[in-house]
């Protein structure tokens, strides 16, 4: 765990963090309804004429799920719902709650259902498996939008940002919004990117950076003016409660050498010391300091 | 119910006697072997009984057992001890299939400026030797391979290894942990220099291993304080859990070439079985080189958390290379090292057996398996087309 800098709200791992971890869901972590549609899975199969079909995943990825719907063409109706999965216990169960939920909805109030949606209905899903639900809201959106004769994903710029996975910037977003994500770690149990190589990690965390911060923009400025004495006090504090803590975890340490006007001067210490990852470090403190402190801060390390 | 229990390379069930032999040392005889009174004291000459029964397991002498809290932890100081005697010496070899418990160390000592050399397999998970020999050069301090594979059973030519080895004068290490007890290792006429094995592997309890330390290699300790085993490694014994790993040693020498065929005769008819039963179904690794108790076998189109809880619903416990059960979103490295395609690696399930396998569980197996086989690929997207198993 030495490489994983754990700062503020943005957990980042190092490129080389080892990823042969083996911590296991069990069958302990599922919900008794998640066992139950997995033993008893609902509305397996295919429908021969369906009026629509969604398929995500592939055999390569571990996961794969193909949904057929027969669709009322006067009212919008969905009459029957079908599924076919390749996957884990959490994928098949997620599959079909999926085709229990969308059955007599019609097609507007189908695309309303999130991935949310789809773990609630399961009494919840380990964070892990979380990209699960994401793989049947997929699946659901690709079926309607092949029956509107529109092609899917709908996104037009395609940047893929994790290879292993095959993942989109424009996916990773979504659901990032859509759920509230705002650590790599939580991307990676929605939609499997950074879980591969890790390559992508650093890239993730950028759009993660990019999409919170500008949202933190709509917040109040800072109400009051510091003086400098509170303002060190306020830089000391922060360091000590907020951002040693992470830092120490992963043997790493930091200190407060010099305040000179928006010039914050810390020094790393221990694992944090020639570290690949200091100048990202240094960026999140940063971060931090302009979000409690004043926003024209800016973070050196000294010497 | 008791479960079929077909999981034993994760860990095994402690053997009834070994239960007897550990207990009175957890409530009477609770004394500190250091201690100069007799209570204590007389603890010590347990712990030397002990680790004479370990010794003999391996054929070496007691002096060169080194008595540790489990099997990573004598990898970890094998490694460590290596490169600690030998500061000037910066390159190591290991194998891509190596367990965590030296791979990620490898990959720790890497971070902190070390040359690492991870040997690739074949699609049988056998070594490339030439490899090996290609890649040793005078800055190699240490050369670490496991004797046999966690996952798939395949042994390595250790022997051979070993020869080469001692002729170039590189030190080698050897994670033997998953075939002490299970087939006879002799390193009298085995030239290894370290190697580790685990208790929990062989019917004693978890957190107790060994280090085995030829005597003249030179050895720089992971653990400091006391003066326990010979400075070797600090820490209040584990008094109870070392006899408990001698009594286990002993059980296991006493009966090795018969368990040994029993389980092989067991493993062979389940495995037989499952690759009659249903089409698209593929063992993992040379089945040549390997050891008697561990089959790796593949079932496509499906994936291997689903089969484990299916097989979780009938009480039968083993366990599978997939993305799912990994925890990491990748499936298994060892898989994927011997280049087994990934629609085969998610299906992976691991049985490893035990001398407290029955012939009436495997049936049961034997009997279960095709019928979660054609129902997960009834569920599945793919490969619809080829089944169906015929249940039987």
């Amino acid at each position: 765990m030495l490489s994983i800098i754990c700062l503020m709200q943005l957990k980042l791992s190092c490129v080389d963090l080892e990823r042969i971890l083996c911590i296991n869901v069990t069958m302990w972590e599922y919900t008794d309804k998640v066992k139950n549609a997995f033993l008893h899975p609902r509305n397996a199969g295919e429908i021969a004429d369906a009026d629509a079909v969604g398929e995500v995943g592939s055999i390569v990825c571990g996961d794969a799920l193909k949904i057929f719907l027969k669709i009322d063409k006067e009212t919008g109706k969905i009459t029957d719902a079908k599924f076919q999965t390749f996957g884990c216990a959490s994928a098949i169960a997620s599959s079909s709650a999926l085709t229990e939920m969308v059955k007599g909805k019609n097609l507007d109030e189908a695309s309303r259902i999130t991935n949310k949606d789809i773990a609630d209905h399961l009494g919840g899903l380990p964070d892990q498996k979380m990209h699960c639900s994401v793989m049947g809201r997929e699946a659901l959106e690709a079926a309607i939008a092949s029956y509107r004769g529109e092609t899917f994903p709908l996104e037009t710029k395609e940047k893929v940002i994790c290879k292993c996975f095959d993942v989109t910037e424009d996916k990773i977003r979504k659901v990032a919004i859509e759920n509230h994500l705002t650590t790599v770690d939580e991307i990676t149990n929605y939609t499997k990117a950074g879980g591969g190589c890790g390559e992508c990690v650093k890239d993730i965390n950028d759009i993660l950076v990019d999409l919170w911060s500008v949202k933190k923009l709509e917040k109040p400025p800072h109400p009051k003016k510091l003086t400098n004495l509170q303002k060190i006090a306020l830089i000391q504090e922060i360091i000590e409660s907020e951002i040693r803590p992470g830092l120490q975890a992963d043997n790493g340490d930091l200190e407060l050498v010099d305040v000179e006007g928006p010039k914050v001067i810390v020094e790393l210490r221990g694992m944090c010391t020639g570290c690949a990852m200091s100048d990202v470090t240094i960026g999140r403190i940063q971060q931090k300091l302009r979000e409690l402190v004043s926003e024209d801060i800016v973070v050196e390390t000294h010497g | 119910m008791k479960p079929v229990y077909l999981d034993n390379n994760a860990t095994t069930q402690v053997a009834p006697d070994v239960l007897r032999e550990m207990q009175p040392f957890l409530s009477d005889y609770y004394g500190n072997p250091s201690s100069m009174h007799t209570f204590g004291g007389q603890l010590h000459r347990k712990i030397e009984d002990s680790r004479e029964m370990v010794a003999s397991i391996i054929g070496v002498s007691p002096e060169e057992i080194i008595f540790t809290s489990c099997g990573t932890e004598s990898d970890n100081t094998a490694l460590m001890s290596a490169v600690e005697s030998f500061p000037r010496k910066k390159h190591l070899i290991t194998t891509k299939v190596e367990h965590p418990a030296v791979l990620n160390f490898c990959r720790h000592l890497a971070r902190k400026g070390y040359r690492v050399t991870y040997l690739p397999v074949n699609n049988l998970g056998q070594l490339d030797m030439d490899f090996l020999l290609k890649s040793l050069d005078e800055d190699t301090v240490l050369v670490s391979i496991m004797y046999a594979n966690n996952e798939t059973g395949v042994l390595f030519p250790i022997q051979e290894i070993a020869e080469m080895l001692r002729e170039r004068d590189i030190l080698f290490h050897t994670d033997a942990v998953q075939v002490v007890g299970k087939i006879p290792i002799d390193l009298k006429t085995l030239p290894v220099d370290m190697l580790s094995l685990s208790g929990h592997k062989l019917h004693a309890p978890k957190g107790v291993g060994a280090l085995y330390v030829r005597k003249g290699t030179r050895f720089s300790p992971y653990i400091i304080g006391g003066h326990q085993e010979n400075g070797r490694r600090a820490g209040t014994e584990n008094v109870a859990s070392i006899i408990a790993l001698g009594k286990a040693c002993q059980l296991a020498l006493e009966n090795i070439q018969e368990e040994s065929r029993n389980v092989s005769a067991l493993r062979d008819k389940l495995e037989n079985a499952l690759l009659k039963c249903c089409p698209d179904v593929r063992v993992n690794g040379d089945t040549e080189h390997r050891l008697p108790n561990t089959t790796n076998v593949s079932f496509e189109y499906v994936e291997g958390e689903a089969i484990l809880l299916r097989l979780n619903e009938y009480g039968v416990c083993a366990s599978s290379g997939s993305a799912c059960t990994s925890g990491s979103l990748e499936p298994s490295h060892v898989l994927r090292a011997m280049g087994v395609p990934y629609t085969a690696v998610h299906g992976s399930i691991r049985f490893s057996l035990s001398r407290y396998t029955s012939d009436d569980e495997i049936n049961k197996v034997i009997e279960i398996m095709p019928l979660i086989i054609k129902e997960l690929r009834q569920l599945s997207p793919f490969g619809r087309e080829k089944f169906s198993c015929p249940s039987s």
